[in-house]
């Protein structure tokens, strides 16, 4: 995109416009948000939305510890688009499907587990047992749909693997729905460890559960890319492909392990969910794949520092700008507008900064 | 599915001398997996429910339903595949015999073991817990409603046979072959055709035929399959014999054959060079569609007249797929801002303005807000990459959908409850276009498809088709030939929006009513299946394409021929854009330079292959290595 | 735009616009000329005998007392043939759970009612109204393009009703839903006509006023609370019954501050629950469906603001699965009463349990949903109605079409599963009983699903 050498042309003008009513929009909301939070009789805030109101701290707080809370299990999903990304230049469009094939193999084991009374009686046992058993099937179906739908695409025009991507995604959703029924299944009773307030900061024990272990896969996953052999081999493929198999690099096996690595993420992700919402039907992976997949746009595609940053901003976005932007500015009704929220931001950030916030890494050929 | 193994090469390989090899030297590693395959999907198959739901639907009279369908068609196209090679330049081809046979068989045996072992499980095991779909109905049709031991030796035994079919269609002359599958197609395609044969025997007066087709409860009767096969079986013989004929005199007239293979190829298609037959055959086709729906009863109108407004559909997002190559998710955008728009304007109980102009004003409106919307949405987009650009375009899609649907903006568009009381359309005084009157539906949309493909074919041929091409083909080597990219872009977008409008815009005043769940993104999805599976870029193939697969599954809201099959449509929808773009990424119906651009490779290579084998004589070393990335 | 698409449009313009309007003009002439052909009314039934009502003949008249001035046609049923009505319910899909039941009842009322005058009666294919208007309006043309049917039972989502109902009332056949509530299908009980009404459309199902008004003054009058919120999720039953309850509580002095919407798969309901903790209500309606009740149900407790404000839910929640989650105790539930007890339906004789034990010996599960009484009760209707409206003349069965509306519009004190029904001068049929129960264990459904608080009216 050089803008440098090229003259602008009346798109780029009309971008522009759209560029500043984004700015416009978001700057008055925000206006209209400070003005209500500091007396919602005041002038500004009653021309802005007359039924103004304003937000107890508690309130705010909630709002803040639920997108991050979000916004890690975004950015979770989204280390596995990144990945695939970085590696093969196309979007795994059904990963959102794979993360939800992890959360529906941790309802159904645990419910099993809690009908045979060992959910409650050795709880954390229980909780590694089901997050093991959704990693490794997630694991495994993401290597089947490598080996099935993309393997043989490889080197096609981009758009056929994503193609693909999308018919694998409606396929496993619905063999779900064949399968398991379209009931909602539900996640046994927590203890009350994870349900209760905790003293710090009054956040739910889950949510702190959430976000330290998104914490600590972010940091494996760093770990396994930065300083172990496979990582280094995985670099040198999402590079150059074809140098790295003269450079004696197995290819194959190293798209394989990224597939597989993703869909433990997702596997984790899918339980993580779970203990949070409780509930999981076969529609469970497609909203919040699609919005892991803006996150890591959002972060910079194959940047996976980026990819959780991304889904932290979304998720805290999504949870947020309802009420702080919309609200303020007489909106009714505004938390139905959620996810138009989330994907305005993707839409704001790409005309901002097409790149993504903190840049994409990816293959020279990739970057345009 | 033939398809698959049209190697030119394969045509002069090997002709006379082809070894033998004998009934057990076999590829035991590709039947196991095959076999394994076929098991895990015929478990599949059964636990999804498919047999049980589809159960109630008779294809045959007494003995065959479309449940049991659902159990038989797998080990056919299992074997078939199993026995399938490729022979390349310098391998030997092997003479095709009962080792096939034997190969197909035994794929199918121990594939359908997979069954067996269902069987076994249901009766022994209960987990209908999480697989809601292990029941004693399953267990039932699994044993023919018998015993146990039926059901658990029988199905080794049917696959044994069908597959030794699928296998055996190698060894068969293609003649056979093809005759076979007409043949079953045919038989299938009657059965399936059930409501719409009987509408037209009603509308001509010969209800007789449809009455001794069918029997009380749907599905043929036994003596009426017999003979739609024995009918199909003749016409297949009678065409095979005709084209054989058409061969002999063109091999000895010479070089016609030739010349009319180039004129299809030329680039630019004018009036005068299209070919008289081509004309009258078009001239005839048109008289047919048009003459064709006053025969028609209410039923097949009606399934037309949706048939039709996906083509529209279709039609407008092939132009954004298929010709510019703009991969936009959000298509159903468009469709939501013509169904809108019309209610708006026209409905007397559109909550915020109450102007109701009549439809084709409604229309004009429409499509200036659709175009609009094609450029807003359009605009930021066109300078991203392929697949940023999908994932933001389906946003798009998302953000009018949950706009219609907001409290916020309800007092212009009701919200939930949707724009009611659309009236129909006034048909300049002489008639009225309602959603009561399916048939006046119908020719409302036949206009509009009418315009549609006009436009299409136009644009396709005109200086911004190709612009569009050159876009699809290479973004950066088009704009350094001088295609102002992003006009061509988003005049792609404007196009493509304004037909989609148009859909939308007929929806309304069909339905009678708007809600905007009727918007969802599944509707793009099917859109795009329908442009893929028919074929990107190739008109003809978009409109087969709408009328296979909307006619026959039917659309996200709409039923199609087999309404059985409502709660998997988009489960098969899934698999086959999956299929699809694995073995026939150019389509059903394929235009020329698409499927050149896809197999441009497989081109290269082939005539690097003839290169080698030119080259030297003994050949077939080099062929091996380069070869590889073919093999499935 | 720039300069080259301009250019490109103006040549188009020339170029195009001989074909491209002759081409319209053709099309159009034609659409209308064969627009012209069709018959004007296309429900005109070809059998109508009579149009006019029969002169009153003093000698022995083979209708005998049957109801109707034959205006909408009169159907003959040969000897051997059997009468028609169909069903037209929500059988696949996620709402399955909903329609299906209405179908297997309506099966079932069949097979208990017996023959109509010496005929049996012939429910034909179920019929599917996927919960859209394009699917009602798809399944609607395919009942009427068979002109024997006389009745339809069905819808079981409002929106699909609202294409399908026009279409089959104005073909003369009548229409009776278990399980549309939305006001706009019939009236608003002050006289006005809802705008999607039609002549012929009836239901045995509650009008969603009645569920808002019971629902609000349960919570205004029962638990004392007079500043409530609500919430819906976009679905069209969702959003009016939100609305309607917002309308009964506001008449009643109290004051609705936040109403919302969510979306159909959220998850996280954080900002919607601030959103309307925003106004410290003392009770939270959510008349949605799983999961997002479940969402709801679990996270609202944990939203400053709203830890002390009831929970309340309507018939959408009322399903076994929600009221198994702890998070869903001490919940109060609106919806029909279904303590159906000894009510006998007064055309068959059965009373509700003998029902569900035919119900379950037949499909091996109780009904999922509880609108299957609702169904029984308008199979039931439609085939007294039917059989008031036709004699029996040379050994044919004929049923006049406008007597079975006749009958219906006159039912009043009609002993149903329901309670006892009695048709409105715009279709409301329905006993029009609400019940509010108080869910207090997870570990006792059924006891909840009896444990009736609030009766009304």
């Amino acid at each position: 995109m050089q803008l440098t050498t090229k003259q602008r042309t009346k798109v780029d003008w009309f971008l522009t416009i759209l560029r500043v009513i984004a700015l416009v929009v978001i700057c008055a909301g925000f206006a209209a948000f400070v003005a209500q939070m500091i007396d919602s009789q005041n002038p500004f805030a009653r021309w802005a939305n007359p039924d103004a109101i304003n937000l107890t701290g508690e309130q705010f707080q909630g709002l803040v510890v639920t997108g991050l809370a979000q916004g890690a299990m975004y950015g979770l999903i989204a280390l596995g688009y990144s990945m695939v990304y970085g590696v093969l230049g196309f979007i795994n469009f059904a990963h959102g499907e794979v993360f939800m094939v992890g959360a529906m193999t941790g309802a159904v084991t645990s419910s099993k587990l809690a009908e045979a009374g060992y959910w409650e009686s050795s709880f954390v046992l229980c909780l590694v047992l089901v997050v093991v058993l959704s990693m490794v099937v997630c694991t495994v179906t993401a290597v089947l749909m490598e080996r099935v739908a993309y393997r043989p695409l490889r080197g096609k025009p981009r758009l056929i693997p994503l193609i693909t991507s999308i018919g694998v995604s409606f396929f496993l959703q619905n063999s779900v729905l064949a399968l398991l029924g379209s009931t909602v299944k539900s996640y046994p009773d927590l203890p009350d460890w994870l349900t209760d307030k905790r003293t710090f900061l009054e956040i739910q024990g889950s949510k702190i559960l959430v976000v330290v272990v998104a914490a600590l896969a972010m940091a494996g996953l760093w770990y396994l890319v930065e300083k172990t052999k496979t990582g280094k081999a995985m670099r040198a493929v999402a590079e150059d492909a074809e140098i790295a198999s003269l450079m004696g690099i197995d290819v194959n096996r190293i798209i394989v392990k990224t597939f597989a690595v993703g869909g433990a993420m997702a596997g984790v992700a899918g339980i993580l969910w779970g203990l949070l919402f409780r509930s999981v039907i076969h529609t469970t992976g497609f909203l919040p794949g699609i919005k892991a997949f803006s996150s890591a746009v959002v972060g910079g595609i194959g940047n996976l520092g980026g990819s959780m940053a991304g889904g932290l901003t979304i998720g805290v976005a999504e949870s947020l700008g309802p009420l702080m932007i919309l609200e303020p500015l007489g909106v009714s009704g505004p938390s139905q507008l959620r996810d138009a929220v989330a994907f305005a931001v993707l839409i704001i950030v790409l005309l901002v900064r097409p790149s993504g916030i903190f840049g994409e890494r990816l293959p020279p050929e990739e970057r345009t | 599915m033939t398809a698959a193994g049209d190697f030119p090469a394969s045509q002069d390989a090997a002709p006379a001398a082809a070894p033998r090899r004998r009934l057990l030297e076999q590829d035991w590693r590709k039947l196991l997996r095959a076999s394994a395959i076929l098991a895990i999907a015929q478990v599949f198959i059964g636990l999804s429910g498919m047999p049980v739901s589809f159960d109630r639907r008779l294809l045959i009279d007494p003995i065959l339903s479309l449940g049991y369908l659902s159990l038989l068609w797998l080990p056919l196209a299992v074997s078939y595949w199993v026995g399938r090679e490729q022979v390349l330049e310098g391998m030997t081809a092997y003479a095709r015999g009962g080792r096939d046979v034997l190969a197909g068989a035994i794929t199918g045996a121990v594939g359908n073991a997979g069954l067996t072992l269902l069987v076994v499980g249901i009766t022994h095991f209960d987990i209908r817990d999480p697989l809601v779909n292990w029941s004693p109905q399953l267990l039932g049709i699994l044993e023919f409603e018998e015993s146990v031991w039926l059901g658990a030796l029988i199905w080794p035994a049917i696959g044994a046979g069908v597959g030794a079919l699928g296998g055996g269609m190698h060894w068969a002359s293609s003649r056979i072959t093809r005759t076979t599958v007409i043949v079953l197609l045919s038989v299938f395609g009657t059965a399936v055709l059930e409501s719409v044969i009987t509408d037209l025997s009603q509308g001509f007066h010969i209800e007789a035929v449809s009455d001794w087709l069918y029997g009380p409860k749907r599905g043929l009767t036994y003596p009426a399959a017999i003979v739609v096969a024995a009918a199909a079986a003749a016409i297949a013989g009678g065409i095979a014999a005709y084209r054989a004929f058409l061969a002999r005199t063109a091999s000895t007239s010479g070089q016609l054959g030739i010349a009319a293979s180039g004129e299809t190829s030329a680039n630019r298609v004018r009036w005068r060079r299209i070919p008289v037959r081509r004309l009258v055959g078009f001239a005839l086709s048109a008289a047919a569609i048009v003459v064709l729906p006053l025969f028609l009863g209410r039923l097949t109108n009606e399934l037309l007249a949706n048939v039709g407004l996906f083509i529209l559909l279709a039609l407008g997002l092939n132009i954004i797929v298929g010709l510019a190559g703009i991969l936009d998710l959000g298509y159903v955008a468009f469709f939501a801002v013509g169904g809108y728009s019309v209610a708006v304007l026209t409905s007397p109980g559109s909550p915020r303005f109450d102007l109701e102009i009549p439809w084709f004003g409604a229309l004009f409106a429409a499509m200036l807000l659709a175009g609009l919307a094609g450029l807003l949405i359009g605009a930021p987009v066109i300078r991203m990459r392929g697949d940023y650009l999908a994932i933001v375009t389906l946003g798009f899609g998302e953000i009018i959908r949950v706009l219609l649907l907001s409290d916020w903006l309800s007092g212009t568009f009701n919200g939930a409850q949707g724009i009611t009381n659309i009236p129909g359309v006034e048909v300049f005084g002489l008639a009225t276009v309602r959603g009561f009157e399916p048939r006046s539906v119908l020719y409302l949309v036949l206009v509009f498809c009418a315009i549609a493909v006009y436009v299409s074919w136009r644009l396709e041929n005109s200086r911004i088709g190709r612009a569009w091409m050159a876009i699809r083909e290479d973004e950066s080597v088009a704009e350094a030939m001088g295609v102002d990219t992003v006009s061509a872009k988003l005049m792609a977008f404007v196009t493509g929006a304004v037909l989609g409008s148009f859909s939308g815009a007929i929806l309304s005043a069909k339905v009678g009513s708007v809600f905007p769940h009727s918007f969802a993104i599944i509707v793009s999805i099917v859109i795009l299946v329908v442009v893929i599976f028919g074929g990107m870029g190739s008109i003809a193939g978009v409109i087969a394409g709408a009328a296979v697969l909307i006619g026959v599954l039917g659309g996200p809201n709409q039923p199609g021929l087999l309404q059985e099959f409502a709660e998997y449509k988009i489960l098969i929808y899934g698999a086959l854009l999956v299929w699809m773009m694995l073995q026939r990424s150019e389509g059903l119906i394929p235009s020329v330079r698409r499927a050149r651009e896809l197999h441009l490779d497989e081109m290269n290579q082939d005539a690097w292959l003839r290169a080698q084998v030119a080259a030297d004589d003994a050949g077939g070393g080099g062929g091996g290595d380069r070869s590889e990335g073919e093999q499935p | 735009m720039s300069r080259y698409i301009m250019n490109r449009i103006s040549q188009k313009g020339r170029r195009f616009s001989p074909y491209f309007v002759a081409l319209l003009a053709v099309l159009s002439l034609l659409a209308a000329g064969c627009g012209n052909d069709d018959d004007p009314q296309p429900a005109a039934p070809e059998q109508t005998s009579t149009p006019e009502a029969p002169p009153p003949a003093p000698t022995e008249d083979p209708r005998g007392d049957a109801l109707g001035d034959g205006s909408l046609g009169i159907v003959t049923v040969a000897s051997g043939e059997s009468v028609q009505i169909r069903s037209l319910n929500a059988i696949s899909g996620p709402v399955a759970f909903l329609g299906l039941p209405n179908q297997r009842a309506v099966e079932l009322a069949i097979a208990d009612y017996g023959d109509v005058h010496g005929f049996s009666v012939d429910l034909g294919t179920p019929l599917d109204d996927l919960c859209s208007s394009e699917g009602g309006q798809a399944a609607a043309q395919t009942i009427v393009a068979d002109e024997q049917v006389i009745g339809v039972i069905g819808t079981s989502c409002s929106g699909a009703a609202v294409a399908a109902a026009p279409l089959v009332t104005e073909a003369g056949m009548v229409m009776i839903s278990p399980s549309n509530t939305s006001p706009a299908l019939t009236s608003d009980f002050q006289g006005n006509a809802g705008e999607s009404w039609s002549v012929g459309y009836y239901r045995t199902a509650h009008n969603d006023l009645i569920q808002g008004a019971a629902m609000a003054n349960f919570l205004f009058g029962e638990l004392g609370v007079d500043n409530a919120a609500a919430i819906h999720d976009g679905d069209p039953y969702t959003q009016g019954l939100a609305l309607a309850f917002q309308n009964a509580f506001e008449e009643l002095g109290g004051s609705v501050s936040g109403v919302t919407g969510i979306n159909k798969g959220d998850t996280d309901m954080v900002p919607a629950l601030t959103e309307v903790a925003a106004f410290s209500p003392g009770a939270l309606f959510f008349p949605i469906f799983q999961p997002e009740g479940d969402f709801i149900a679990a996270q609202a407790p944990t939203v400053s603001g709203l830890e002390d404000a009831y929970l309340l839910a309507a018939d959408g929640l009322l399903v076994d699965d929600f009221l198994a989650l702890s998070d869903s105790e001490g919940m109060h539930f609106s919806g029909p009463d279904v303590r159906f007890g000894a009510n006998v339906n007064q055309s068959t004789g059965q009373n509700a349990d003998q029902i569900l034990a035919a119900y379950d010996q037949a499909h091996g599960e109780p009904p999922s949903a509880p609108f299957w009484g609702h169904a029984y009760d308008a199979a039931t209707l439609l085939l007294d109605a039917i059989a008031a409206a036709s004699w029996v003349e040379d050994g044919d069965l004929r049923i006049d079409r406008a007597g079975v509306r006749q009958h219906l519009n006159s039912v009043s004190g009609y002993s149903g599963i329901t309670g006892t029904l009695s048709c409105d001068d715009f279709g409301d049929c329905a006993s029009q009983k609400i019940t509010v129960i108080s869910h207090e264990s997870s570990d006792d459904i059924e006891a909840s699903k009896n444990n009736v608080v609030y009766s009304y009216p």
